[in-house]
C-alpha cells in the first residue's frame, strides 16, 4: 500500500544511483536543532505546530546539536551569541547545513545601522547554506527555505570525491 | 570505632557542582543563561546571566530620525505581545503631545490589546505546559492562537510585529469583517479554555509540580517590583487597568485576577499560571463588550502631521501580558527622542529568580522558570 | 498624597539635600537631590507611613551632555497609589553613586545596567559588573560620544 506497492517486478530489487538513494534518505528526514534566538523563533515554534506541520516533511525538532542535521538559525545574532554559535556549529555531526532565517540572520536586519552588538548576519562565523528573506518570514517562507536545503541536498553527492572549496565569506570575516 | 566512623563521614562528603544551563536550551524560553549551583540533584544557587539578545534599541531610539520610527523597534522588544508594546509608547507620545485619540480608536486599541493578551497567554500556559511534558495543551492553544493571528493579518498584513498603533491613532481601520470573526473566535476560545482546564490545570501530575514550588510571598515581589501575574500570583490586587486608568477600561464589566493558593501554597506557581488562564477569559469578556460599543468614527483624525513635542518628559505605564511595560521617555525639543529607556517586566520579574529557587529541585527550576514567563527580546532589548 | 505634599514631606527632612524641584506644570513633578543623600531620602520614601513608596519602578541612567551623567529614580506605591519623581547628576570623571540596592531589591539589575550602558559606579552594590554586554566589551555605549569598536574576538562589529 502507498508509494512502494507493485513498483516492482522482480523481487524487490532495485537499482539506483547510490547518491540518490543516499540523499533521499538524507533529505526527507531533516532534524532541525531549536534554536529559536527572537522574534523568528515564534514563527518556526508555529511552523512546527499543527496548522503548518513540519513534521509532515520529516523535521523533527531535536535539543541537541549533536543529533541534528541541521540548525535554524532564526533571529538577532548578538555578537555575546556569536561566539557560542560558533561552538555549537562546531558540536554538529557531518553532513550538517545551516538555514539563516530572517532578517536579522541574514543581514543584521533592522539593527544593522546603529547596532553595537549585533553581528550583521550570521555567515560572518558560520557558512550559511539557505537564506530566508522577511521580519519575521512567514510560515510559508521557511517551509519554501526547508524546501530549498531539499533541493540542494538532492542535487549535492556524498560518493565524489570533494575538490577543494574556495574561502567561505566566513573566513574573509575573521580577522587574525 | 569512632575513628573508622569520621573516616566514613569525609568519604561520603557531598560537593557542590556548577551546571550551565543554556543559552542553547529547549526550556530557557529563549536564550538566557542560567549557571545552576546543585549539591545532587538539589539547587542552592541560580545566577541568570542575560545579554545574548542585547539588540542595542535604546540606542536606535536615539539615533532614529523621528518619533515614530521608534514604534517597530517597540514591537520587537516583547515579541510575543506587540500591541502591548506599541500601545505603551504611544499612549506616552500621546500624553507628551497633549493628543486626545478619537473614541473608535480607543475602543479597537482595547481589543486589540486584549487579543494580544489572549495570544500571548496561549504561549506562556502552552510552553509552561510543554516543559513540563505536557505536548498536546500547546497544540490546541496554538490552534486558536492562529486564529488570532489571521484576525491581526486581514487588519494590518502582519501576524507578528505589526507597527499598527501609531501616535494618534492607527495605521489602518478594521476590515469589514472584523466584528464577526472576532466574536467567532471568542465563541471558539471558550471552548478550548474549558479543553485546557481539562487536559492541564486540574491534572494532577500538573498540581503535583507547580504546587508548593517557587514560592514568593507579596512582601518580597512588591520589593523586587515584580508585576503582572508573577505579582497577582502572590496575592497582591494590583492591575495598571484598573489601577492606572489609562484607558476606557473603567467602561467595561470584569476584574483583575488574584491567587488565592488553591492548590497549595500562596505564591506558587499554580497560583500564577491559574491567574494567567484566567485573565484569558476575563479578556474574552472584555473583547465581547467592547465590540457591541464599538463607535464609528476616522482612526487617524488625531494623527498629527509633525511629531515635536516640548523639552519634558514622562515615565508612562501600562499592563502588558507580562506586567508592567514602562518607558521612560525624554524629549529635548527636537524631532528625535533624546533617551527611550524600556522598562520591561520581563527583566524585573526574571531578577526574583535567585530569590525563589533555593531548596528545589533542577526538575522544579525549569517550572519556575515557566512560570515567571519571560522573554528574552524584553529583557535585553 | 498630591506631588506637593510629598515634596514638603520631603523638605522637612531633607531641605539642604534638594537642589532643584518641579510638581507644578509638569508631567512627571521631580525632585533633584546631592549625590551623598540619595541613600537616606530613598529609605525615608520607602519607609514613611505617609510616602510608602515601595517600588521603585524605573531607574535609568542618563547623559546630560558636557560631561554630566546623572540617574533617575521613578518610584511608586502600590499602597498609596501615587508617584514621584528624584534625580541625581554627577560628572563623568566621578561617577560614583551610592546603591540603593538595599532599600529596594530590584535596583541591583537596575543598577548593573546603568553600569554597563553608561559606566556609573554604585558603591555598595553586591555584585556589580557588566549584564547586557560581555564582561570584556570597551567603551560605555549609550553616552553620547561612544564610538563602536571595529572587532571583537575577530568579528567585525559595524555593517
Amino acid at each position: 500500500m502507498g508509494l512502494l506497492d507493485k513498483r516492482f517486478e522482480n523481487s524487490n530489487i532495485v537499482i539506483t544511483k547510490m547518491d540518490d538513494l543516499l540523499n533521499w534518505a538524507r533529505l526527507s528526514s531533516l532534524w532541525y536543532m531549536q534554536f529559536g534566538l527572537a522574534c523568528c523563533a515564534i514563527e518556526m515554534m508555529a511552523t512546527g505546530a499543527s496548522h503548518y506541520d513540519l513534521d509532515r516533511f520529516g523535521a523533527m525538532p531535536r535539543a541537541t546539536p549533536r543529533q541534528a542535521d541541521v540548525m535554524l538559525v532564526t533571529g538577532t545574532v548578538s555578537i555575546k551569541m556569536a561566539e557560542r554559535i560558533k561552538r555549537l556549529y562546531d558540536q554538529m555531526a557531518e553532513p550538517r547545513y545551516v538555514i539563516s532565517m530572517g532578517s536579522c540572520a541574514n543581514c543584521g536586519g533592522p539593527y544593522w545601522e546603529h547596532g553595537y552588538h549585533v553581528l550583521k548576519g550570521v555567515d560572518r562565523v558560520i557558512p550559511v547554506d539557505v537564506y530566508i528573506p522577511g521580519c519575521p518570514p512567514r510560515p510559508e517562507a521557511l517551509l519554501e527555505g526547508l524546501i530549498k536545503l531539499q533541493e540542494k541536498i538532492r542535487k549535492s553527492s556524498l560518493v565524489e570525491l570533494k575538490s577543494h572549496k574556495s574561502p567561505s565569506k566566513a573566513d574573509q570575516h575573521m580577522a587574525g | 570505632m569512632a575513628e573508622s566512623i569520621q573516616t566514613q563521614d569525609r568519604k561520603l562528603r557531598t560537593e557542590e557542582m556548577v551546571i550551565q544551563m543554556g543559552p542553547q536550551h529547549p526550556s530557557t524560553h529563549g536564550v538566557l543563561r542560567l549557571e545552576v549551583t546543585v549539591e545532587g540533584e538539589i539547587v542552592t544557587h541560580v545566577k541568570p546571566y542575560i545579554g545574548y539578545l542585547h539588540r542595542c534599541f535604546e540606542k536606535h531610539a536615539e539615533q532614529m530620525g523621528n518619533y515614530s520610527q521608534v514604534i517597530p523597534y517597540v514591537d520587537r522588544m516583547d515579541y510575543v505581545a506587540a500591541m502591548s508594546m506599541e500601545w505603551s509608547y504611544v499612549l506616552g507620545m500621546e500624553r507628551m503631545l497633549g493628543i486626545q485619540v478619537p473614541e473608535r480608536v480607543e475602543y479597537i486599541r482595547v481589543i486589540m490589546a486584549e487579543l494580544q493578551r489572549i495570544a500571548s497567554h496561549t504561549i506562556a500556559i502552552g510552553t509552561f505546559g510543554l516543559d513540563l511534558g505536557a505536548f498536546t495543551p500547546f497544540l490546541f492553544l496554538l490552534r486558536d492562537r492562529e486564529m488570532i493571528l489571521e484576525i491581526f493579518e486581514r487588519t494590518c498584513g502582519a501576524r507578528l510585529l505589526y507597527n499598527y498603533f501609531w501616535i494618534g491613532g492607527l495605521s489602518h481601520d478594521v476590515p469589514l469583517d472584523f466584528v464577526d470573526s472576532t466574536r467567532q473566535f471568542c465563541t471558539q476560545f471558550k471552548k478550548t479554555i474549558v479543553e485546557v482546564n481539562n487536559l492541564l490545570s486540574y491534572n494532577e501530575i500538573f498540581i503535583k509540580r507547580t504546587a508548593n514550588v517557587g514560592i514568593l510571598p507579596a512582601n518580597v515581589a512588591i520589593n523586587y517590583a515584580a508585576s503582572g501575574p508573577v505579582l497577582r500570583g502572590s496575592g497582591v490586587d494590583w492591575d495598571l487597568r484598573r489601577d492606572d486608568h489609562y484607558s476606557i477600561y473603567n467602561r467595561f464589566d470584569w476584574q483583575p485576577q488574584i491567587g488565592k493558593g488553591e492548590r497549595g501554597t500562596l505564591g506558587d506557581c499554580w497560583d500564577r499560571y491559574i491567574v494567567r488562564c484566567r485573565e484569558m477569559e476575563q479578556s474574552v469578556k472584555i473583547i465581547e463588550q467592547a465590540i457591541e460599543q464599538l463607535p464609528d468614527g476616522d482612526v487617524q483624525s488625531a494623527i498629527p502631521k509633525r511629531i515635536r513635542p516640548n523639552a519634558s518628559e514622562i515615565y508612562i505605564r501600562t499592563e502588558a501580558p507580562r506586567g508592567e511595560l514602562g518607558f521612560y521617555i525624554v524629549s529635548d525639543g527636537s524631532g528625535s527622542p533624546y533617551r527611550v529607556k524600556g522598562r520591561s517586566s520581563s527583566f524585573v520579574n526574571l531578577s526574583v529568580l535567585p530569590e525563589i529557587t533555593r531548596g528545589y529541585m533542577i526538575a522544579d527550576l525549569v517550572a519556575i522558570l515557566g512560570s515567571i514567563d519571560i522573554v528574552l527580546g524584553e529583557i535585553d532589548r | 498624597m498630591s506631588p506637593q505634599e510629598i515634596l514638603n514631606k520631603l523638605t522637612e527632612k531633607f531641605a539642604d539635600a534638594i537642589v532643584e524641584a518641579k510638581v507644578e506644570g509638569v508631567l512627571e513633578p521631580y525632585a533633584k537631590v546631592k549625590v551623598e543623600s540619595i541613600r537616606e531620602i530613598s529609605s525615608l520614601m520607602r519607609d514613611d507611613s505617609d510616602l510608602q513608596f515601595d517600588t521603585l519602578m524605573c531607574l535609568s541612567g542618563m547623559d546630560y551632555g558636557k560631561g554630566i551623567l546623572g540617574v533617575v529614580y521613578n518610584l511608586g506605591s502600590i499602597a498609596k497609589k501615587h508617584k514621584f519623581t528624584l534625580k541625581i547628576e554627577i560628572s563623568v570623571e566621578a561617577a560614583n553613586v551610592s546603591s540603593v540596592e538595599s532599600v529596594w531589591r530590584t535596583a541591583d539589575w537596575h543598577e548593573r545596567e546603568a553600569f554597563d550602558l553608561f559606566g556609573i559606579v554604585f558603591t555598595d552594590h553586591p555584585d556589580l559588573r557588566r549584564i547586557l554586554l560581555p564582561d570584556d566589551w570597551e567603551g560605555y555605549p549609550l553616552r553620547k560620544d561612544y564610538q563602536v569598536q571595529e572587532f571583537y574576538h575577530g568579528m567585525k562589529v559595524p555593517y
